[in-house]
């Protein structure tokens, strides 16, 4: 009687050390090999990625492990040899990452735009101004407590904060300085998109996001686009493999695969048609043949990886 | 409150079904935090019997320590076992990132002291009286140490269950280790936050729900062995 309870908790545990066997087993079977990919929360929140995934899976026998980042996070993850591939959009700090070592073969895959995103009453004003022009109106309105002008930003370093920033900067503005701490009206979130975009819509606020992210989310959403146009809204998703020669144990040839499969007239089609039955557009344009639009070399657009 | 309504309607949807996908995380969350608690239960257990029978210099300081760590932030834990067992750090070379295994790492971590500080207040618990009678049966320190662990094993017990309860609700080291990866290392905490931040508040609750109801069969199960 003593020892049965005693027992009971050993067999317990016990079992719980086998199950866990199992499945460790089970994820990390040596026979299928695992694909390590960080990626932008766009293309993950979007579920483009696990609509891309099973047919990938199903040819090359593989599983894919993805973690959803920002952009930076995902550019970190890479440095650190913790990835295989890295799938983001910042141009700026992708050429960094390439000059700095960690990644190589860039190919982009897709790209559409960024949209100021906002209450429908539009209590800023910003309705039809070009992109910088509606930062600026947003910072003076906001700054004045014009009453319903919020901006909430991602504030985490990803591939969106990095274009807010960006827009910022072409208005005339330092971010660190200017914009950050210039006051209530300007929150960071230091959340994903989606997480951004409920935050946003919780508080009637304007905030900036992925046109895809922002479709995939619209139902659930009473914020609508207010301004749509501009060229420093462009934005485009490339993918690349962390340097096998920095970083030991990558696994180049899953991840070459990945890409070149990401790159495929197949692929490219599926990206062009994703989510058009369900939400009536398409959430990202294939950038098969549209190197001059995004303002990227062809090769990165067609060449398959080696 | 609607969402909170469809909330319930939806986890007992869920569960009455036996969606594949939540069992399937309620499944790796339990055996993860499980696997934690055993391998905290079999290094915090002997490390508390060890401190609470032998005197040492500046013991008062590390048990205070031990119990300072109760508070231990999981981002902390997280943090940690992150620079640790990234590729770029000491550990890099096994691969543990983003595993359930890494999971298993940190979630130890965390529950250790708590466990090792339960245990020795466990221990200390025990009746005077008993320890005075083992020693004149001339027991030895062994079996003097087996006798006083079996004595306090209810509340040994609690702490192996409460390390449990602080392992499987935790969810800043699960993110961070574990990467939230589906079907890989995605566990009921970290669900919950990717779906709220989805604002898909239904599947939120519905997860919460589970959570709480693992919590408490747990606590039946510890009730059940003591009552006997």
């Amino acid at each position: 009687m003593k020892w049965d309870s005693q027992i009971v908790i050993i067999a317990l545990l016990l079992a719980g050390l086998l199950v866990s066997g199992c499945v460790s087993d089970d994820t990390a079977s040596a026979s299928r090999g695992e694909l390590r990919i960080a990626t932008t929360t766009s293309l993950y929140d979007t579920g483009l990625l696990d609509h891309l995934r099973p047919a990938f899976e199903d040819k090359y026998n593989a599983k894919l492990l993805v973690v959803s980042a920002g952009t930076g996070k995902a550019l970190e993850y890479g440095q650190r040899g913790d990835v295989d591939v890295m799938m983001v959009h910042d141009r700026a700090r992708e050429d960094t990452f390439i000059a700095d070592g960690d990644g190589v073969e860039r190919r982009v895959i897709a790209y559409n735009y960024f949209v100021i995103i906002g209450p429908e009453s539009d209590p800023a004003g910003i309705r039809g101004t070009e992109p910088e022009e509606a930062f600026k109106t947003l910072m003076t309105e906001g700054k004045a407590g014009t009453p319903g002008v919020a901006f909430v930003s991602r504030g985490d370093a990803s591939g969106t904060h990095a274009k807010e920033q960006a827009i910022w900067k072409s208005a005339g503005y330092t971010y660190a300085t200017d914009v950050q701490n210039s006051g209530n009206w300007y929150v960071e979130a230091g959340s994903g998109m989606g997480a951004t975009l409920v935050m946003a819509n919780e508080k009637e606020a304007y905030t900036l996001s992925d046109i895809g992210t922002f479709l995939a989310y619209k139902g659930d959403l009473k914020l609508v686009p207010i301004v749509d146009s501009g060229d420093i809204l462009l934005n485009v998703y490339s993918t690349m493999l962390i340097n096998p020669e920095k970083h030991a144990g990558i696994d180049t040839e899953l991840g070459k695969a990945w890409i070149n499969y990401l790159i495929s007239d197949k692929v490219q089609q599926e990206i062009a048609t994703f989510g058009v039955a369900e939400y009536g557009e398409p959430l990202f344009f294939a950038a098969s043949g549209k190197w001059d639009v995004m303002g990227v070399p062809e090769a990165e657009v067609t060449t398959p990886v080696l | 409150m609607n969402e909170i309504a469809e909330g319930f309607k939806t986890a007992i949807e869920l569960i009455v079904t036996l969606d594949p996908e939540v069992i399937e995380i309620s499944i790796r969350s339990i055996i993860i935090s499980l696997s934690a608690t055993l391998f905290a239960s079999l290094i915090a257990i002997p490390i508390g019997s060890v401190i609470t029978f032998n005197e040492f210099p500046g013991k008062k300081a590390l048990v205070n320590l031990i119990q300072t760590l109760y508070a231990l932030p999981t981002v902390l834990v997280g943090l940690f076992v992150f620079l640790l067992i990234s590729r770029a750090g000491p550990f890099g070379f096994l691969r543990l990132l983003f595993t359930p295994e890494g999971m298993v790492i940190a979630q130890t971590i965390l529950i250790l002291p708590i466990m090792v500080g339960l245990t020795i207040s466990a221990l200390k618990g025990v009746d005077i009286t008993i320890l005075d009678t083992l020693r004149s049966l001339g027991a030895s320190q062994y079996q003097f140490i087996a006798g006083v662990v079996r004595e306090a094993r209810y509340a040994i017990m609690a702490a192996v269950v409460l390390g449990f309860g602080r392992a499987i609700s935790e969810v800043g080291a699960a993110i961070m280790i574990g990467g939230n990866i589906r079907g890989h290392t995605r566990v009921l905490t970290t669900a919950i936050s990717l779906e709220t931040s989805m604002g898909n508040l239904a599947m939120s609750i519905a997860l919460g729900i589970i959570l709480l109801g693992i919590a408490l069969v747990i606590n039946l199960m510890l009730a059940y062995v003591q009552n006997r």
